[in-house]
């Protein structure tokens, strides 16, 4: 897999959500990508974005174009220094929430992606990365 | 701050939201329409959603309260314009915003809100009313 190129965004406040969105707006489209898969990745990382904002306070972001083969994607990295997920596979859950959302914001934003990663370790941070390819 | 305008028209109030939400904006929305409301009498809320290219679950949600809270305060909520790709990645997402009407456009989505008023006006009668 070869990035084609990187590019990194601190999210601290609500507000910052737009012009991040906007980003990955502007690279799917770089990458040709539909609209309704970037309306998917878009959706996913909002979703991503807002857990950060909600249990670590914002965290940072990294947004990369990839290339395998012949096909051309996006790679989102999340990464906060919260209190991290004990049960990952609970939080997984559709309808769980420690917080008083819906809880779909985990399992929703991986059903909109091709690729989700998640890794957290308690008292230290969550990551997630998610892969969506223009074709994907 | 930004703000998102409420426009009042006839017993209807209508809100097109032009710009890319977060969560603070849609709260203050949600808070702002079911004041205005209450303090207009409207029977009817539009919501024109055309122009915003993404509705994750928490914008989701914010609709499905204001529709809630609307309600309660005796007025019907549609929202209008939600463009194909939003549909899908809500479905996918797991949000299929049962309880909120929606219509394909404004005009339709104000038919729908007049039947139902109408609907509504028509079950209500009585026949010792006073305006009768």
């Amino acid at each position: 897999m070869i990035t084609l190129s990187k590019d990194s965004m601190k999210i601290v406040k609500d507000q910052d959500v737009v012009p991040f969105r906007a980003r990955v707006k502007e690279c799917a489209v770089k990458v040709k990508m539909g609209l309704v898969n970037q309306t998917k990745l878009i959706t996913a990382a909002s979703e991503l974005v807002r857990n950060m904002l909600k249990y670590a306070r914002g965290g940072e972001t990294l947004i990369e174009i990839i290339n395998q083969g012949r096909d051309n994607g996006i790679r989102l990295t999340f990464k906060d220094n919260g209190p991290g997920i004990a049960d990952i596979p609970l939080a997984m859950k559709d309808g769980y929430s420690t917080g008083k959302s819906l809880g779909l914001g985990l399992p929703g934003a991986k059903r909109l992606v091709n690729e989700f990663n998640i890794t957290s370790v308690v008292d230290k941070g969550t990551t997630v990365v998610i892969v969506k390819w223009a074709n994907g | 701050m930004d703000k998102i305008p409420i426009l009042k028209l006839g017993s209807f109030l209508l809100v097109t939201i032009q710009v890319d939400l977060y969560d603070r904006l849609a709260l203050n929305l949600e808070a702002d329409l079911v004041q205005m409301v209450n303090k207009t009498n409207a029977k009817g809320v539009l919501i024109d959603i055309s122009a915003v290219s993404i509705v994750d679950s928490f914008m989701g949600r914010i609709f499905g309260n204001i529709a809630s809270m609307c309600k309660i305060l005796d007025a019907e909520t549609v929202v209008v314009g939600m463009q194909p790709a939003v549909a899908i990645t809500l479905i996918e997402l797991g949000l299929p915003l049962a309880g909120v009407h929606t219509a394909l456009d404004i005009d339709k989505g104000m038919n729908l809100l007049s039947s139902k008023i109408e609907k509504d006006l028509s079950d209500e009668d009585e026949p010792d009313d006073e305006d009768q």
